[in-house]
């Protein structure tokens, strides 16, 4: 065995995972808010966790953060138990939870200023600095001095992003970041969060904005009245063997003969174009197939299914979905 | 850097040590606390109308001075002595705007984050809900300090320059040193911080238990006003030991004489009480609830 192979089997399984729920469950009363969530977020990951509002995304983030008790199940938040593990992870990852909240008579800097002051793992006199950057980096600095009841809804949001990035994270949990954002502030974030996890760093972020996720997200989880329906790398999830290939040409009744040759399914066909399954094909096999066979080829196209179907495929109708 | 080592680097990229900690955090973190509480321009208010009380009875004594004996404590002796302008401001604020200082403050410490949702951002600093507890208290304890210093030391100096101190003379009529006027009025300061500790406690833990910060202050004062109520009640008189207001104005006893010590820390051991017992509640409840603010 080589050195390498030693090294990549000595380490535990649970390293590779940021955030690992198992079995988690929070009832309120009758109702089960989250039920058993096994959540599953490599290092490293753009995590995209989705759900129709009520879903139990928030309640989960609460979960793994201490803020609430599970009634089952556990949560492990880089390699540490939660809760209990509160103070030496928690100062390792960045928080936006449920919308932005601070002194409404203070300005953004003394915001910031407060809670750098509660933190024990940053060092108080790199505090202003840690602070400009942090406002710079979520262009908030001309408005540093403004009390917080002055800013626009983009501006909060934005000044809880500041929050998150006062220390370097290895985690970043945020719900819903770009809410109350205009389309620039909405790029800016995509941005950011791209950065970030180019450095390093691991993202959780909610939305409900799937084009929003579809954008950033290495891996998603899709949460639907507390359970969570599906999980996983982007591609997969998608199913990438469910993805469409259009092909267009005059000779659809030949085209359609060697494809059921080569055992492929034909969605649908009209006089100039059909759609086939392409199951583990991948396109260029299928179009080599067909120009041997004489067929005209005019024009191939692979058309991935949307995130916003199979999200509404899972989570059913009946909701907002791109708000 | 061998292979094994360069990969062992790769997979861990951050290895579950715990974070460095700086020294001096609850010292940073009650700077933060006091100047949060003392910025905040209702408190500034109600620390206003407290410096005012010495300086309206002051300034109404030395224009029409009572007969001896005449009107609420204190106040007929003023004239013989300046440093009883002190404690005829203290007793008067003692009944209402001490313990309102004292709700407002401290049913606001706890309900007024989990109001603002600033609760949740700060737990996840993280700091843990004792700390948090225990910063909070001390930033309330500031404030009653605050509070009682300011109309005291208004009291002392506006008493002592309007109406001297005629040789210090006491309740009892009897005559001491300047300094040992001063070292009672400290003495009585002392123990109307303790009365008010017992409060503070009670209005923490209401603090805990809601996230509207008004009602955990009205909570505090219905309190504080059932206290006196049920002390006032002839019938009642079987349980006045309990009452935590019963015992307030007993610091008059550090103005005779012979000072009864052991009468004054029994007067100070149920406001303590009663503080060790509600913050402990309040540690209970905070320690284990659930953050939904």
């Amino acid at each position: 065995m080589t050195a390498v192979a030693t090294a990549l089997k000595a380490t535990p399984t649970d390293t590779s995972l940021a955030i690992a729920t198992h079995g988690l469950t929070r009832r309120f009363g009758q109702h089960v808010a989250v039920n058993g969530v096994d959540l599953a977020v490599p290092r490293g990951a753009v995590y995209g966790f989705l759900g129709p509002n009520g879903s139990g995304k928030t309640t989960t983030i609460r979960l793994l953060l201490g803020l609430m008790t599970p009634h089952a199940g556990t949560v492990e938040l880089l390699g540490g138990a939660m809760p209990a593990a509160a103070g030496d992870v928690l100062s390792r990852v960045g928080t936006l939870v449920e919308g932005p909240a601070f002194h409404p008579y203070l300005t953004g800097n003394d915001n910031l200023r407060r809670l750098d002051a509660y933190d024990a793992s940053t060092d108080p006199s790199t505090s202003a600095a840690r602070i400009g950057s942090a406002l710079e980096r979520v262009g908030l600095s001309a408005a540093a001095k403004k009390t917080y009841r002055r800013y626009s809804l983009g501006m909060k949001q934005r000044l809880g992003l500041a929050a998150a990035l006062l220390r370097p994270r290895d985690l970043l949990i945020l719900d819903e970041p770009t809410n109350g954002l205009d389309p620039q502030g909405t790029r800016e974030v995509r941005t950011l969060i791209r950065e970030l996890a180019a450095d390093g760093t691991t993202v959780l972020v909610s939305s409900h904005l799937l084009a929003e996720i579809e954008q950033v997200a290495s891996h998603v989880g899709i949460m639907s009245a507390g359970k969570l329906l599906s999980q996983g790398q982007l591609d997969q999830v998608l199913g990438v063997a469910a993805a469409l290939l259009r092909v267009e040409t005059p000779d659809v009744e030949r085209a359609l003969d060697v494809l059921a040759q080569l055992g492929l399914r034909v969605e649908n066909h009209t006089a100039d174009h059909l759609l086939v399954a392409m199951g583990d094909r991948t396109p260029d096999v299928i179009n080599a197939a067909l120009v041997r066979a004489d067929v005209a080829v005019r024009g191939l196209h692979v058309e991935r299914p949307l995130l916003e179907d199979l999200f509404v495929k899972l989570t059913g109708e009946g909701f907002d979905v791109v708000r | 850097m061998s292979s094994a080592e360069m990969v062992a680097e790769l997979r861990a990229p951050v290895p579950s040590m715990p974070p460095v900690r700086y020294h001096g955090v609850f010292v940073r973190q009650f700077v933060s606390e006091t100047a949060i509480i003392f910025r905040r321009r209702r408190n500034i208010a109600i620390l206003a109308v407290l410096g005012a009380v010495p300086i309206f009875i002051g300034v109404a004594v030395k224009i029409s001075a009572p007969r001896g004996g005449e009107g609420p404590a204190f106040i007929g002796q003023i004239t013989s002595n300046g440093l009883f302008l002190a404690f005829a401001a203290l007793t008067l604020c003692l009944p209402v705007f001490l313990p309102v200082a004292v709700a407002v403050v401290a049913g606001d410490a706890v309900a007024g984050e989990a109001n603002t949702g600033t609760l949740r951002y700060l737990l996840t600093v993280p700091v843990s809900r004792s700390r948090l507890l225990l910063v909070k208290t001390a930033g309330v304890i500031a404030f009653i300090i605050a509070a009682i210093g300011l109309v005291t030391v208004i009291g002392v100096v506006l008493g002592v320059s309007l109406f001297g101190t005629h040789g210090m003379t006491l309740l009892s009529g009897d005559t001491v040193s300047v300094s040992n006027g001063l070292l009672r009025s400290v003495g009585v300061a002392a123990y109307v911080f303790v009365d008010l500790l017992g409060l503070a406690g009670i209005a923490l833990f209401f603090s805990t238990l809601t996230e509207v910060p008004v009602g955990a202050m009205a909570a505090t004062v219905v309190l504080a006003i059932i206290f006196t109520v049920l002390d006032a009640v002839p019938q009642l008189s079987g349980i006045r030991g309990i009452l935590l207001t019963h015992h307030w104005l007993d610091f008059a006893g550090l103005l005779r004489t012979q000072v009864n010590t052991s009468q004054l820390l029994h007067g100070m051991l149920l406001p303590l009480g009663y503080f060790a017992i509600f913050t402990a509640a309040a540690w209970s409840r905070i320690t284990t609830a659930d953050i939904t603010s």
